[in-house]
């Protein structure tokens, strides 16, 4: 069978190899993260590896201060399915690092992550997750459940833990809907790869307990989405005022935090006019 | 030891056309069709989840016919070969005419080896535009591994000319989606023991105004629906 190593793996012979049937050792396999092991061990993004080539056994302060962190994150149910939002502003050291930066991604048609902890490593994790639901997807046919997609992301947490162990940390919050239960849910994760499930809501990140704070206020089982909305993008307000780490909404520059819904009908983002106005009135209000 | 019979490439090389073309014929047809903001992909197909058509990557999709067993590892080396190269580079730099490429070496070298059998297939690769490159691109790979670029329309399978010449006669430029589904329904229809029905039909759109996945499966409801329209 011919090799996709032609990008470079470790066999390099098309197009001089023969076809054989079966054609290769590994059809059938629909795991990605596997497949960049197996056959392309220079293609993953393996900190764990970095951290013990470095000798590095403990967190280092001057990496710290050259890396992008400080975040909020956060997921809530409400009554279609679950939001999903974070703010977007990265620190480094104690400036301003990106005002822009994307912590929640869209990993598919149901789902979505966010990420908490050391910039790269985040993304590169968030990126690894999408390919390989969608991978799974177009090979097997058949969306993942999500618990499935859930455990997944588990695994790649523990292969990180080394390199969290010496601060590249990745904090994330899975959310999605749930196709099988008919259902929102959300997962948070500890650094071991741990996966605890949350009932209604959740906030992580350095600004987390403030905006845990205003959830808790302001949730309630069932909530409309508009109501919804509020809450969320109250409870970034909330974390950006108590949290230097935490951007709330950038007027001047027109950048707003994340947020999408997911239902049963898909992922959708709430756009930044909408956003815009609920700060504008939540400001009005705050002023009175 | 006695000395191996001659038998001459010609004869050798005709034997593989024929028995391709054999196992081919046993087979339904594909038909893809170009829109006005797509590539409609449909085939007449029983069977509700062994797929004649799936897609590959953001733009490109796969179209098989003959032997299941012999095109499926080479949509899923596609599907595989197509992710690395974005995870490697980026999404923007995969194509279809690269992974056409490798098809029709894998297909060809089954074909000149002596000692095989040729692989009792045919595929059409896929790819619609975006606003990066625009263009359409239709890829037929035959059974031998020859490669050609189709426009406007292509067909494949064992009655592949016969709807060749009925899409000739219809085909117009600047299509509906739903148009376009009905051209190549009523292609398919023209066979003998066809049985067209929603049910009976497999569509795929890859449709440049559908995100970054470009490529969708319609449901019987769906294709029932752009029937009627």
């Amino acid at each position: 069978m011919f090799k996709t190593s032609l990008l470079g793996g470790s066999e390099r012979d098309f197009p001089n190899s023969e076809f054989r049937s079966p054609p290769s050792s590994d059809y059938g396999n629909s795991n990605f993260y596997e497949l960049l092991q197996q056959k392309y061990p220079h293609l993953v993004p393996d900190f764990s590896a970095f951290a013990r080539q470095s000798g590095v056994s403990m967190p280092n302060k001057d990496w710290e201060r050259n890396m992008l962190t400080g975040t909020t994150i956060l997921a809530m149910k409400y009554k279609n399915g679950v939001f999903i939002a974070g703010d977007r502003q990265a620190v480094e050291g104690f400036q301003v690092g990106e005002r822009r930066i994307e912590k929640v991604y869209t990993t598919d048609e149901y789902s979505a992550i966010a990420v908490a902890g050391v910039a790269g490593p985040c993304i590169e994790m968030a990126k690894l997750l999408q390919i390989q639901l969608e991978y799974h997807e177009k090979q097997e046919g058949v969306i993942l459940s999500l618990e499935g997609k859930a455990n997944f992301l588990s695994g790649l947490l523990r292969s990180n833990l080394s390199a969290a162990l010496v601060g590249l940390v990745v904090v994330p919050i899975f959310a999605g809907y749930d196709l099988n239960r008919k259902i929102g849910r959300i997962f948070k994760y500890d650094i071991t790869g741990g996966r605890y499930e949350e009932v209604d809501y959740y906030a992580t990140g350095s600004g987390g307990k403030d905006a845990r704070g205003t959830l808790k206020k302001r949730y309630r089982p069932n909530m409309e989405r508009d109501e919804g909305v509020k809450a969320v993008l109250e409870a970034i307000w909330d974390a950006a005022d108590e949290d230097l780490a935490t951007g709330g909404p950038d007027l001047i520059r027109d950048i707003y935090p994340t947020v999408k819904t997911i239902s049963s009908s898909g992922i959708e983002d709430v756009s930044d006019s909408e956003i815009k106005q609920v700060y504008e009135s939540l400001i009005d209000a705050l002023k009175e | 030891m006695p000395a191996p019979f001659y038998v001459s490439p010609e004869q050798i090389f005709r034997d593989k056309e024929q028995y391709a073309r054999r196992g081919i014929e046993k087979g339904k047809d594909v038909i893809a069709v170009e829109y006005e903001n797509g590539i409609v992909i449909v085939a007449e197909n029983p069977q509700k989840t062994l797929n004649k058509i799936y897609e590959i990557y953001d733009r490109i999709a796969f179209a098989g016919v003959g032997s299941y067993q012999e095109y499926e590892p080479l949509r899923y080396q596609g599907v595989q070969a197509t992710e690395i190269k974005g995870y490697t580079y980026s999404r923007e730099d995969v194509h279809a005419k690269w992974l056409a490429n490798i098809y029709s070496q894998i297909i060809g070298s089954a074909y000149r080896q002596l000692d095989m059998k040729p692989l009792e297939i045919e595929i059409l690769l896929v790819e619609v535009g975006d606003d990066i490159y625009p263009k359409n691109n239709i890829y037929h790979l035959s059974f031998d591994g020859r490669l050609w670029e189709e426009e406007n329309f292509a067909t494949i399978g064992g009655r592949s000319e016969q709807l060749s010449e009925y899409l000739q006669r219809e085909f117009r430029e600047n299509l509906t989606q739903a148009e376009a589904l009905k051209i190549a329904a009523k292609a398919l229809s023209t066979l003998e023991d066809s049985q067209i029905t929603p049910e009976t039909l497999e569509v795929a759109i890859l449709d440049k105004n559908q995100g970054r996945r470009k490529f969708k499966r319609l449901t019987s409801e769906e294709i029932g629906e752009l029937l009627k329209e």
